[in-house]
């Protein structure tokens, strides 16, 4: 199991990876934009670090975090936000569909609440082959309006599935806050189904690890689905467009308390500072090396547009006779 | 003359719709503050009970419009996404659409569905950067793809008075358009009327959506060499036959440049009705997206699959020496 150094330097990980990613799209090398997991680390490592590396995870758009987090490999990240060959989709996905599913990364999804469902038939399959691995579901506090996730919990309560549901309440779905569209509660959805959920802290890693490890021991042991619903805060933007366009729905005051709790502050206030400091710089050499690797990496070419359309391979008509 | 955006041409017809019908009421997400830049400011002058923010809940809020409007409303719905319409796919093309037929003639669902920035968006890669407007023509809502500001606004005003369901595209290629216009011109544009932004003899081009600006300027390009008539039909369904009918009868000769997929498209209809009744004198051709196409994230790549302005040019090319 993860010690606090190993924590830490996940939740230093992701942090570095998301401001050098933003600072990617600041200078164009990075189209389309990202959704930053800024101050959302916590949930991402410390649920990650209860999964051995044949369990499996679906994402979001919000994603980076998670991928990171279940163990790829930075630098092919990196060069798949850059849409270059030696990412980890081959430049096919870019941010919002980042993928590997050689370390049961199911991919990031860019449909709020779309991933769910897709994680239980997963565990279903698993179970039903006669192995204990787990499926972890991330979602944001914006998904459990959408129908199909309520539609996947009942099916996971239903068969019992090894299924834990994750939602990360950043008290945001872009610029709705999550009072503004959440009837009732969310952990109140899981226990409708019968579902055992909790809330928790979602800026302490160690919190967010042992209510993990807990939910995944009960779904490992057969005993069906937990809910775990982990209370953060988003500290950047919805999206980087919002760096140029400003949207006015949180003031100041808001983000700054929203901020006021740092879960790599946290973590990194358990460490010895001279450990603390070594690790801040043998991350920031991984980043250096992933951007280099990235920026070094080919473009895919074109003549390859249509490659993987179809997994067994047939060709699809091109758009002119 | 003041020069109106595409975009600001969609916030104005639907702030004019609100404030000539009070029946009129927006739904969607993020509309208070505006994301999608189409709604701003529409809070303020309307009132919560007319504008009204939504939780992601697409499929919940597309039936609660048919809703509405059964009970004597007009909403109009924004979609953040264009995919989005594959999830409420179910709500239009099996609910909305139906109830006139199904209910002998007794409802009426005057729902308008927009999408703000539909296809690519350069950079936004597998699940945002669908075109799905030739589905809705082909189970025949109402669809509207407007390629300028001008009919932005005339187009989405009229969806809105339209007793049935419309879909309205804007086209994330086109949203930068912009166009001197007096504002005291801007009216509502049938629906079901094309429109010829350049008059020629040789080859008709029916270009979609933001590839009509694509069109123009191959045209102007060979405008030595052939005289090329572009045609926007401006409604996908119900289309105007007999506008293209009357075109051809001009040129004989038939290009389309279609961003769907190039299977069961709208091209393909295009081409298909113009074989079977109308005046050609060489075989067409459709430029459009390849079949099943899924945009890739690497913009070099998600460029390749959509329809070209080489494309274009060759086609039109081909088509002028044939037959
Ligand atoms: C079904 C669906 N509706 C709308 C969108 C557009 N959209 C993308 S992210 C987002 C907000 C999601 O909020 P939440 O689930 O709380 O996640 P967060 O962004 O806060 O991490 C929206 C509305 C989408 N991608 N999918
Ligand atoms: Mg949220």
């Amino acid at each position: 199991m993860p010690d606090a150094v190993a924590l830490y330097r996940t939740i230093r990980l992701i942090r570095r990876f998301e401001e050098r990613a933003i600072e990617l799209v600041r200078s164009g090398d990075i189209v389309g934009g990202v959704h930053p997991y800024l101050g959302q680390e916590a949930i991402a490592t410390g649920v990650c670090a209860a999964l051995r590396p044949d369990d499996v995870i679906t994402s979001t758009h919000r994603g980076h975090g998670h991928v990171l987090a279940k163990g790829a490999d930075p630098a092919r990240m990196m060069a798949e936000l850059a849409g270059r060959v030696t990412g980890l989709n081959r430049g096919r996905g870019g941010s919002m569909h980042a993928a590997d599913f050689s370390l049961g990364i199911l991919g990031a999804n860019a449909i709020v609440g779309a991933a769910g469902a897709i994680a239980c038939g997963a565990a279903w399959a698993g179970m039903l082959a006669g192995s204990d691995r787990v499926a972890v579901t991330f979602f944001g506090d914006g998904a459990v309006n959408q129908g199909v996730l309520l539609e996947a919990m009942n099916l996971a309560a239903l068969r019992r599935l090894p299924v834990l549901f994750v939602c990360e309440n950043n008290g945001y779905a872009t610029t709705m806050p999550t009072a503004g569209a959440v009837a009732g509660t969310i952990t109140g959805r899981a226990a409708a189904f019968g579902i055992p959920a909790s809330t928790v802290d979602g800026m302490d890693v160690s919190v967010v690890l042992d209510a993990a490890r807990e939910a995944v021991e009960r779904a490992r042991a057969g005993a069906g689905p937990t809910m775990l619903e982990c209370l953060t805060y988003r500290f950047d933007a919805h999206h980087t467009f919002e760096h140029r366009v400003r949207l006015r729905y949180r003031d100041d005051a808001d983000v700054a308390a929203g901020r006021s709790r740092d879960p790599m502050q946290i973590q990194g206030a358990r460490l010895d500072p001279d450990e603390r400091t070594r690790i801040d710089v043998a991350v920031e050499t991984v980043l250096d090396e992933a951007v280099r690797f990235a920026l070094a990496s080919d473009h895919p070419d074109p003549a390859g547009a249509l490659d993987h359309l179809y997994a067994s391979g047939l060709r699809a008509r091109p758009g002119v006779a | 003359m003041p020069i109106l955006s595409y975009l600001k041409a969609l916030g104005r017809a639907l702030g004019d719709e609100l404030a000539a019908d009070e029946r009129v009421c927006v739904f969607g997400e993020d509309i208070r503050v505006g994301v999608a830049n189409v709604t701003n400011g529409l809070l303020k002058r309307f009132g919560p009970d007319r504008v009204v923010d939504m939780p992601i809940s697409e499929q919940a809020f597309t039936s609660f419009a048919t809703g509405a409007a059964l009970a004597g409303r007009r909403p109009v719905l924004e979609f953040q996404i264009p995919s989005l319409l594959f999830l409420v796919f179910e709500q239009i093309a099996n609910q909305a659409h139906k109830f006139p037929l199904m209910t002998g003639g007794q409802a009426a669902v005057p729902v308008t569905y927009l999408v703000p920035s539909s296809g690519s968006r350069t950079g936004w890669a597998g699940q945002h950067s669908d075109h799905p407007y030739s589905l809705f023509a082909h189970v025949g809502v109402k669809t509207v793809v407007p390629a300028t500001p001008t009919d932005a606004y005339g187009l989405f005003r009229a969806a809105i008075q339209d007793d049935d369901p419309v879909v309205v595209f804007a086209p994330a290629a086109a949203m930068g358009v912009r166009e001197d216009v007096d504002y005291a011109t801007l009216v509502p544009v049938p629906l079901g009327v094309a429109r010829v932004h350049r008059p020629g003899t040789d080859v008709t081009v029916v270009a979609v959506g933001h590839l009509v600006q694509t069109a123009l300027s191959v045209a102007e390009e060979l405008a030595d060499e052939i005289s090329v008539e572009v045609f926007d039909p401006r409604t996908l369904y119900p289309f105007d036959w007999t506008g293209l009918a009357a075109s051809l009868d001009r040129t004989g000769r038939l290009v389309v440049i279609d961003d769907s997929n190039r299977s069961c498209g709208i091209g393909a209809e295009v081409l298909a009705t113009a074989a079977e009744q109308m005046r050609l004198v060489a075989p067409p051709k459709r430029v459009t997206r390849p079949d099943g196409a899924v945009l890739p994230f690497a913009l070099a790549l998600d460029q390749a699959l959509q329809p070209s302005r080489d494309q274009l040019l060759t086609a039109v090319r081909a088509v002028a020496k044939g037959g």
